[in-house]
């Protein structure tokens, strides 16, 4: 039923294949006063899935916020495949947390064929892309609905195929399941490894799920709490995929996650003025 | 068991149905009989008053038989329609690129905004002599005037609607390689559409409150015309036919103009 999809691309069309390696060199961000993200540095390879694991407003989103160009940097440089990024760029595909990301007076199709229209390819190229990346998503039979008419998963699909059909070489991913049910998710989390096999780009996925991490990532970059994150400590995660959260070494691995994301949730709570042993008892 | 279960589903849809129809005959009869009570209310009121101060319905309207049997009442709508559309569209048509640039660009809009909150707070009546000074007693005066009171309206609606774009549309555009005018067009201009509605309806409303005073000073006919002769006639039952028209022809064009809205630009959300 699923088409089979070759990991070894034989043939061009799903991408490009060149993911690009992303360089994050000493980078640090503000707003105003606030110091979001402080010295950051973390060199992820082409192809590789990385996933930025961190407590909620840790600034995970703001450092992928500016990996895709959105959000200047205040010091330190950020460069994909050694060119600098100066604002958002079609090689770096963004799928966002929520899907009012779509375009929701044009039809699934339409939200797909966005990039490569906007890129100046031939129609039926636009076609051609627009059937193969929906064909990705499993979702050729919605083409003609709108986003409105779609479930959660099926507008996070559509997201993924939008941003796949530009053909970018980096896909950054913030949070786009945090919106939907447990079930849905799990599906999602399967046919994203799937998709990002079959694409070849450089992922970097920010979440703040250790199941989902491990699930997904060849490393796990995990944050500290805000303000003034940084990179608390690099995982790597080699274990063959697909993955079973049953597999021992990944319990191990959820095990040293937890600890770490802990210590840093308690330190966030400590800082708001919260005793999280106090409140245990 | 399937043949029961259908049987079972049918009478269902049978019951919603008359339910259905049950709650649209309940809601008419509640409207007509709030326009009972009203006309009721309004009999009384003459049969306390008098006709010199107020027209009770069936003077009213015989009144109304009496102008449209020599064409004024049908003259004076079909003038006023003219006079509020065109002035109604050239300020929806103004009003809606000039509120794109203002929400769009900041210079734009540092430029226009005090413009835009000075003349916001000037009713049209204000500008009436001006507008006839200007413009003549012809018909851009009046057009003019109805334009004025349009365009404001519009312009700041738009403006906000551009302003409340979810930000995601707009950084999913531009990483997806839109310039920044495919993005005003492609995806500023269709999320802002429901904002544009809702001030093109408000610019309906403002259009019919102006156009009264718009045609104080020698307006031969139209339905604010109507309303300020019969004053020199004495004739308190042509102002009455005068006021009711106005407010029918306000409701009917309110319909259209949310039926045609909501049949038309659905696929932009507008919901009416």
């Amino acid at each position: 039923m699923t088409k089979a999809i070759e990991t070894d691309r034989p043939e061009a069309g799903l991408g490009d294949g060149r993911g690009a390696a992303l360089c994050v060199d000493g980078v640090g961000i503000r707003f105003g006063s606030f110091e979001a993200v402080r010295d950051i540095s973390l060199d992820i390879d082409a192809g590789e899935f990385l996933c930025l694991l961190g407590p909620s407003g840790c600034g995970k989103s703001t450092l992928l916020s500016a990996m895709a160009g959105f959000t200047t940097v205040d010091s330190g440089s950020l460069t994909v495949g050694g060119a600098p990024v100066s604002g958002p760029d079609p090689d770096l595909g963004m799928v966002f947390q929520s899907s009012e990301a779509l375009f929701d007076w044009m039809t699934v199709r339409q939200n797909v064929l966005f990039g490569p229209r906007m890129r100046g390819r031939s129609r039926a190229m636009q076609a051609r892309l627009a059937d193969e990346y929906l064909g990705l998503v499993g979702l050729r039979h919605c083409a003609d609905r709108f986003p409105g008419q779609l479930s959660g998963g099926m507008r996070q699909r559509v997201q993924i195929a939008r941003v796949l059909a530009n053909e970018p070489n980096v896909v950054l991913m913030d949070e786009p399941f945090g919106a939907l049910d447990a079930q849905t998710r799990q599906v999602m989390q399967e046919e994203t490894d799937r998709i990002w096999r079959a694409s070849g780009c450089t992922v970097v996925f920010v979440t703040h799920d250790i199941d989902e991490a491990i699930l997904l990532a060849d490393r796990i970059a995990v944050m500290t709490a805000g303000p003034a994150a940084s990179i608390k400590s690099v995982y790597p995660v080699d274990l063959p995929r697909p993955r079973e959260e049953s597999d021992p070494a990944a319990l191990e691995l959820r095990r040293a996650l937890r600890q770490d994301i802990g210590e840093e949730v308690r330190k966030a709570l400590r800082d708001q003025g919260l005793d999280p042993e106090g409140d245990a008892r | 068991m399937t043949v029961v279960a259908a049987g079972a589903t049918a009478t269902g849809t049978d019951r919603r149905a008359i339910r259905t129809g049950v709650r649209t005959l309940r809601t008419a009869g509640v409207y007509i009989l709030s326009v009972l009570a009203g006309v009721g209310i309004w009999q009384l009121l003459a049969m306390k008053y008098g006709p010199s101060l107020v027209a009770s319905p069936s003077q009213t309207l015989s009144a109304a038989r009496e102008l449209a049997s020599d064409g004024t009442l049908t003259n004076s709508i079909i003038a006023s329609s003219r006079r509020i559309l065109i002035g109604w569209g050239l300020g929806v048509l103004v009003g809606v690129p000039v509120g794109l640039l203002v929400g769009q660009i900041k210079v734009v809009r540092q430029l226009l905004d005090p413009y835009i909150e000075f003349f916001r707070f000037i009713p049209p009546i204000a500008f009436v002599t001006l507008a006839v000074v200007w413009l003549g007693i012809g018909e851009s005066s009046k057009v003019v005037l109805i334009f004025y009171t349009a365009v404001f309206i519009v312009t700041l609606n738009t403006s906000a609607g551009v302003m409340s774009v979810n930000e995601s549309k707009l950084r999913a555009a531009a990483s997806l390689g839109a310039s920044r005018r495919q993005i005003l067009l492609g995806i500023v201009l269709p999320s802002t559409v429901p904002h544009i509605v809702t001030g093109a309806r408000l610019a309906m409303g403002n259009s019919f409150l102006t156009i009264v005073s718009a045609e104080i000073v020698a307006a031969q006919v139209g339905l604010g015309s109507l309303i300020w002769t019969s004053r020199n006639y004495g004739r308190i039952d042509w102002v009455f036919v005068g006021i009711i028209t106005l407010g029918i022809l306000g409701f009917v064009f309110d319909r259209v103009l949310r039926i045609v809205a909501s049949r038309v630009l659905l696929r932009y959300g507008v919901k009416l």
